[in-house]
């Protein structure tokens, strides 16, 4: 049984509406024939199927607009009967040999877990291994890639820059055609952010510390500086515990890199992924890169650019793929805690909650203080909570001194 | 061990005189340590690395041997299996072939056929490549047949740190180490520190940080890889490229950490290319970094032929710096 897809008819393509059913179930297709007409923002196109057999089912109904990739039909390959039962039944999955036979117990993950958007790629097409490592990572549809490698090989590059597409698809291509604002893809974003999380809590034992952190020093100490500075050279609250965060690792750097093949790779270079949400419920967390290195106010303009440039869909596969680290912070109309979901391959998310002005104890008596709660979700294949306190501790005391960050 | 940065003062050195240090330091420490080997005492070695050493040490220590490889080899595993340190220099690593019955059956399996009552703590130090015209007889780059054989180390200094550094770790060693001497080094000059010392002989090196495509090699070709990382800087392309040092065992961390990063790999090996070094290396990365690569490993190795008398044949016949240009293009698709 072969599912027929909504075919990328151009690289800019996202769906198509079905306007036209060529076969109906029972026909007997061949390889090459049309079997459907589909409309696209380019024109009516016929799609042809590359599976020769027997029409099974029609799974989408005319005039609907579905993506690209979706199954719109199945097709049994010839001499193919048709399965007596469903064909969604689960790969036979490893049980624990403890297992009494009679429990049903869900079943084990499989020993390699694959993300839930599966590589998915036209037969005869190449497609690198490191290619189809970071499809699966980014929850990106190979079909959706187009090859740039030696006969059309899918390389690395080439998944770098289709998941730099879902974030940024849609900047108009000819000049005749209508004018639109680049938008984003929220529906492809939200695949690729959930096969990034599921995948994160399937395979990632996360621990989580919470620590509170005076930054009275930082909002002060901002004033001053921010009142001799032009409005768009202002720095914000948020760039400083990007910084903090980034020179603690230098003491920490367990927190820093990546895991794969079940080792870590700390990473000599310190990018900080920067949590930004965006209108409509997409999320993208692009790097700063060598945040370590940054004076303040280059690390604010970076910062600035990245957040406009995301938003508008306008951002770098590399930047997509480089963080080491992931800074979240909800701001000032976030909550007060956040607790972050680790973004593999990194191994470790700090959460800045909200500042607010709470009764601290300083040097024996009570004093109204600006508090924020700064949480750790650390990897614990990689680090532990020991380390991770440390760590958050570090991020703490360099925030009591704002002048040297 | 660690190779310790350098504190005071370099002086200029040949590759040559950096194992002769070696050979001078090494008898100095220790005195159950010995060098024999044809024409080593009073002609100074076939390529003038021990000149001098006779007169300095005496014919206890610097000892000339009849023309039998079989013969001075297994002499030297039975002093190093009665308690020295012997240091057996053969002439290259051609007539190594006449000892290897010795060096195989014998150096390599004693301890394991012992019932690990004897080691046999020696170190060989042999010549081996091309490029000075001294046709096929004299030329061949056989050490990944030893690399090839457990129970033995092999290292290929490549670098004046390593040549003066490689032979005391090597001595330390309980088992038998071989030491392959590239015959184009010798009269490399260079920079090394007036206090250099002992190396690791377990690492390979990266001699060039890059992100585009790691270039794996050793001993004699590393300065030709170099050489073409310079050539493709030029063109845009950032080559990693890494020293071996150690053939056998092979230091498969560095080597799967460069891959990793770069996705690309190309071996450039100075042995023929079926059955190669090369070949073992490209295996291993297939099999710890399979899911790493973006693109077909790739390998300069030696043509198969036995390596040629005249000077442009015996060029075209091994690894050069526009072979290993040519194919970091091909397997960047940037031809």
């Amino acid at each position: 049984m072969v599912e027929f897809r909504m075919p990328s008819l151009g690289a800019d393509m996202e769906a198509g509406t079905l306007v036209e059913w060529l076969i109906k179930p029972g026909d007997v297709v061949k390889r090459g024939q049309v079997v459907a007409v589909v409309e696209t923002q380019k024109g009516a196109i016929e799609i042809e199927t590359f599976q020769a057999g027997r029409i099974d089912k029609v799974l989408v109904d005319l005039h609907s607009k579905v993506p690209v990739g979706t199954p719109l039909a199945l097709i049994l390959a010839e001499g193919e009967e048709k399965p007596a039962v469903a064909t969604a039944v689960p790969p036979p999955a490893a049980v624990a040999p403890t297992a009494a036979p009679s429990l049903e117990r869900p079943p084990m993950a499989p020993a390699r877990p694959v993300s839930p958007v599966r590589p998915r790629v036209a037969p005869g097409t190449q497609v690198s291994p490191a290619a189809r490592r970071l499809a699966q990572e980014r929850g990106i549809d190979l079909s959706t890639v187009t090859g740039s490698g030696r006969d059309g090989a899918i390389t690395y590059a080439d998944v770098e820059r289709r998941a730099a597409e879902v974030m940024a698809p849609a900047v108009p291509v000819a000049p005749a055609e209508r004018k639109r604002a680049p938008t984003l893809d929220l529906g492809a974003m939200r695949v690729a952010i959930a096969a990034a999380m599921a995948r994160s809590k399937r395979e990632i034992p996360h621990y989580y510390l919470e620590h509170q952190v005076e930054v009275t020093a930082c909002e002060r100490w901002l004033a001053e500086k921010n009142a001799t500075l032009p409005p768009e050279g202002r720095l914000l609250f948020g760039a400083l515990p990007i910084k903090a965060v980034a020179l603690a690792i230098r003491r920490f750097p367990a927190f820093n890199g990546f895991y794969r093949d079940n080792k870590f790779a700390p990473s000599p270079a310190v990018h900080v992924g920067v949590a930004i949400s965006i209108r409509g419920g997409g999320l993208a967390a692009p790097a700063l890169h060598d945040v370590d290195q940054l004076p303040l106010d280059e690390l604010m303009r970076q910062m600035r650019d990245l957040i406009q440039r995301t938003r508008a869909g306008r951002i770098r596969g590399s930047e997509m793929s480089d963080p080491t680290i992931t800074v979240s912070s909800l701001g000032e109309r976030g909550v007060e805690t956040l607790y972050g979901i680790i973004y593999p391959p990194q191994v470790a998310i700090i959460g800045i909650g909200k500042a607010v002005v709470r009764p601290w104890v300083i040097d024996g008596a009570i004093g109204p203080r600006s508090v924020i709660t700064m949480t750790l979700s650390g990897d614990h294949r990689v680090t532990d909570g020991h380390a991770g306190a440390l760590f958050l501790a570090e991020i703490g005391k360099l925030l009591q001194e704002p002048e040297k960050l | 061990m660690k190779q310790e940065p350098i504190k005071t003062e370099a002086i200029e050195i040949t590759y040559r005189e950096a194992v002769r240090e070696a050979l001078r330091d090494a008898i100095k420490r220790d005195e159950r340590v010995f060098l024999m080997g044809e024409d080593v005492g009073r002609y100074g070695g076939c390529y003038a690395v021990s000149h001098g050493l006779l007169a300095q040490f005496g014919p206890e220590r610097i000892r000339d041997t009849p023309l039998s490889e079989s013969g001075f080899t297994g002499a030297g595993i039975g002093a190093a299996m009665a308690g020295m340190r012997p240091i057996v220099e053969v002439m290259t690593v051609n007539f190594s072939l006449l000892a290897l019955d010795q060096i195989l059956n014998t150096a390599a399996t004693l301890r394991h056929m012992s019932g690990n009552q004897f080691g046999v703590p020696l170190v060989i130090r042999m010549a081996t490549g091309a490029g000075r015209q001294l046709a096929a007889q004299h030329s061949h780059s056989l050490e990944g047949w030893y690399a090839h054989v457990p129970g033995i180390k092999v290292l290929a200094p490549a670098t004046l740190e390593d040549a003066r550094g490689m032979l005391w770790t090597a001595l330390e060693d309980p088992d038998p180490v071989l030491i392959f001497e590239n015959v184009m080094l010798y009269n490399m000059t260079g920079k090394l520190a007036t206090d250099a010392g002992p190396v690791d002989i377990d690492k390979a090196a990266v001699r060039r940080p890059g992100r585009d495509i790691s270039l794996i090699t050793y001993g004699g070709s590393l300065w030709k890889t170099l050489e073409a990382a310079t050539t493709l800087a030029g063109d845009g392309i950032e080559a990693e490229v890494i020293d071996l040092r150690s053939l056998r065992p092979l230091d498969d961390a560095t080597i799967m950490a460069s891959v990793a990063k770069t996705r690309h790999a190309i071996i450039v090996d100075e042995g023929w290319r079926t059955g190669s070094l090369a070949a073992e290396v490209g295996m291993r990365i297939v099999e710890q970094a399979f899911w790493s690569l973006d693109a077909p490993l790739g390998r300069v190795c030696s043509e198969e032929v036995p390596i040629p008398y005249p000077r442009h044949l015996e060029n075209a016949a091994i690894p050069q710096a526009t072979k290993i240009v040519a194919a970091t293009k091909a397997a960047l698709d940037r031809a």
